[in-house]
């Protein structure tokens, strides 16, 4: 039996499989002409509107890079991005232990209520983030068992937990394709026959292959956590970098211009990121397969 | 007692019963092989030696001890899958030594027993490579060694070479038999290919629609099969029907030609319909094979290598088979031409009219 490799996934995944042309053998050199005008449209529609931000935020006179100096001077910016940050590894973490073990099981034990988890998952697309937000206060503000609207402690762990379910549509898909291209039953059966107990073959085969498809989920959730600016502006106090842009953006002509370019090359980093820790890990992911 | 004991097993999905009634002792060293055609239940009693299945009724003891309800990371039971089921994101001596680590073994110990399996199954050296790295021989080898390295009580493989070609599976099979001799493990082995089963085994359990059908010897189950399913499904073999002349005297006759059984015919053999199994290889093409003799048109001549297999009409568009080894100087009648086949009472086994033929290589009317 041969099962599938990891699917491409993410902005970089589906330029490679687009480039190599989804059916057919893989083309050798440069690829169909075809394909290079569809990624040369992409390209210009996605780098014009960089390019036009980016002149204007080098308006500024005699200095033309003013705005950026004024940004990484700006402590509020560093501030506020470290703390989006602190809070989108922590809403990340929490998002795997729960849904990786749940997708998990679903798959191997209950194949059958997949679709009722998919919805499950999909419920933060209904609810507005401002609902989830009042919700979360109202649940959890005075008169309540557990009080910890009233305390920033308590609401930066509101805002976590906003953002855990926020993340759940990206984590979940994310996970449930990384599931799909291993052979999960016939891993956990193997590793069950050497004696392995359940939060091992979690942590020592289920996890490990499935890292490519965690690191997709990881990034797209950190982007979202990042940008995210309803849920923090009530939650986060005007701590959180999304409510820092809009700020500047009332105020300043040029600096909301460089922020979202640099906000833009956090966010490719990001993705090379997956790129880079995910290579190899295609032909990995290979369960079985005479070759 | 055997080492492995299977006693009224079975196995219910809602109201189809995968298993039913398997009771099967298999003493310790033994190679037993679960042999039958898709869904007749092998692999279902195997996983529940594994313990991934749970028996609806019955029990399962090992080496004196019950295991029916145990999970089945506490049974010592090695499995080898059809799938390989290798550890992707691990090297071929992470695999191997899995189990072992588990198990909490010292480093150093681990690395020895990793060595000796690598050795052992002919790929020494290649501890560190990934399993996409191999083929899929070598990725089954490398399961065998994970499955052997924790010392397990039983070793379970489930159709281990399907996946693999012609000649890297013949090749394999006389390994694996090689090595299971070698450590004296007991081995339950699912395939459905039956010359596996024959070639592999000590005994063989033949099944059909969750029911054993017989267990024997593979000669035992090739020359003297219990039931008309396991006489067709194991080996070529001509059914025919047959009308009983003389029960006493072990006379029938098929389609109007009189032949003889070698013994009298008793119970439900000497009602008036019965079938009659007829293996190619034990019919010959003129008179010298034997007492009983068929004569008709030859129909159609296979030539398949070692042997020449050749077909001759009874009436009815019925028809029987029979071989013969190839020889450069073999000199055939023209299709067409009347032909006497010849064959020994002994060769003629008589079953009861009305069992069902599994239909797979049998070369029925």
């Amino acid at each position: 039996m041969s099962t599938a490799t990891g699917a491409p996934f993410g902005p970089l995944g589906v330029m490679r499989s687009w480039l190599r042309l989804r059916s057919g053998p893989r083309r050798r050199g440069f690829g169909s002409p075809i394909a290079w005008v569809i990624f040369l449209i992409g390209a210009i529609y996605f780098l014009v509107p960089l390019w036009a931000t980016f002149l204007h935020s080098i308006k500024t006179r005699p200095d033309p890079l003013l705005a950026y100096r004024q940004v990484f001077a700006d402590p509020k910016f560093l501030g506020g991005l470290g703390y989006s940050f602190v809070v989108g590894v922590l809403t990340i973490v929490i998002s795997l232990l729960i849904i990786v073990p749940t997708a998990y099981w679903v798959r191997l034990k209950v194949p059958r209520l997949r679709p009722v988890v998919e919805f499950v998952t999909l419920m933060p697309f209904v609810v507005p983030p401002v609902v989830l937000a009042f919700g979360l206060i109202r649940i959890y503000g005075g008169g309540s068992p557990i009080t910890l609207a009233s305390t920033d402690f308590g609401l930066n762990v509101l805002l976590v937990g906003a953002y855990v379910i926020l993340s759940f549509p990206y984590m979940y898909r994310a996970v449930d394709t990384g599931l799909a291209a291993i052979d999960v039953r016939t891993l956990t059966e193997a590793a069950q026959s050497l004696g392995s107990g359940w939060t091992r073959i979690l942590w020592r085969v289920i996890f490990p292959n499935l890292r490519t498809a965690l690191l997709s989920g990881a990034f797209l959730t950190l982007a979202i956590v990042i940008g995210e600016y309803t849920i923090a502006q009530i939650l986060a106090r005007n701590e959180a970098f999304g409510p820092y842009l809009s700020l500047l953006g009332r105020n300043q002509p040029y600096q909301p211009a460089s922020v979202s370019l640099i906000s833009f090359a956090l966010t490719w980093l990001a993705m090379g990121a997956i790129a880079f820790l995910g290579r190899g890990s295609r032909s990995r992911v290979q369960v079985a397969g005479a070759r | 007692m055997g080492f492995l004991d299977l006693t009224g097993v079975q196995k219910r999905f809602g109201d189809v019963a995968a298993v039913e009634d398997f009771n099967l002792s298999a003493e310790r060293g033994e190679f037993v092989s679960f042999l039958g055609p898709s869904g007749c239940g092998k692999t279902t009693t195997l996983r529940m030696i594994a313990g991934f299945e749970q028996p609806t009724a019955g029990s399962i003891v090992v080496d004196g001890k019950e295991i029916t309800r145990r999970p089945p990371n506490q049974r010592n039971v090695g499995m080898v899958f059809q799938s390989y089921a290798l550890f992707p994101n691990m090297t071929v001596a992470d695999n191997i030594g899995f189990g072992l680590k588990v198990r909490k073994r010292p480093t150093a110990a681990i690395r020895k027993r990793v060595d000796e399996l690598l050795e052992l199954i002919g790929l020494p050296g290649r501890g560190s490579r990934y399993p996409y790295q191999l083929s899929g021989g070598q990725q089954q080898r490398v399961a065998l060694a994970r499955a052997l390295a924790i010392e397990p009580q039983v070793l379970l493989l489930d159709e281990p070479l399907s996946a693999l070609d012609a000649k890297i599976r013949v090749a394999l099979r006389k390994e694996i038999r090689s090595i299971q001799r070698q450590l004296g493990i007991t081995t339950v082995y699912v395939t459905h290919d039956q010359e596996e089963a024959l070639s592999l085994s000590d005994r063989v359990v033949v099944m059909s629609d969750g029911r054993i059908e017989q267990i024997g010897t593979p000669a035992e189950i090739y020359n003297f099969p219990a039931t008309s399913f396991v006489a067709s499904f194991v080996g070529t073999l001509n059914l025919l029907p047959a009308q009983v002349v003389d029960a006493a005297a072990g006379r029938l006759s098929v389609f109007g030609q009189e032949i003889r059984a070698a013994q009298p015919l008793t119970g439900g053999q000497s009602n008036g319909q019965v079938s009659i199994a007829l293996r190619p290889e034990s019919m010959e093409l003129g008179e010298a094979g034997g007492p009983n003799r068929f004569r008709g048109p030859l129909e159609d001549v296979s030539f398949l290598g070692s042997i020449v297999r050749m077909r001759v009409g009874l009436g009815d568009a019925a028809s029987v088979s029979l071989d013969t080894f190839n020889d450069p100087h073999l000199t055939l009648p023209a299709v067409g031409e009347v032909v006497t086949v010849s064959f020994p009472r002994e060769a003629c086994l008589v079953l009861e009219s009305g069992t069902t033929a599994a239909p797979a290589d049998a070369l029925a009317v």
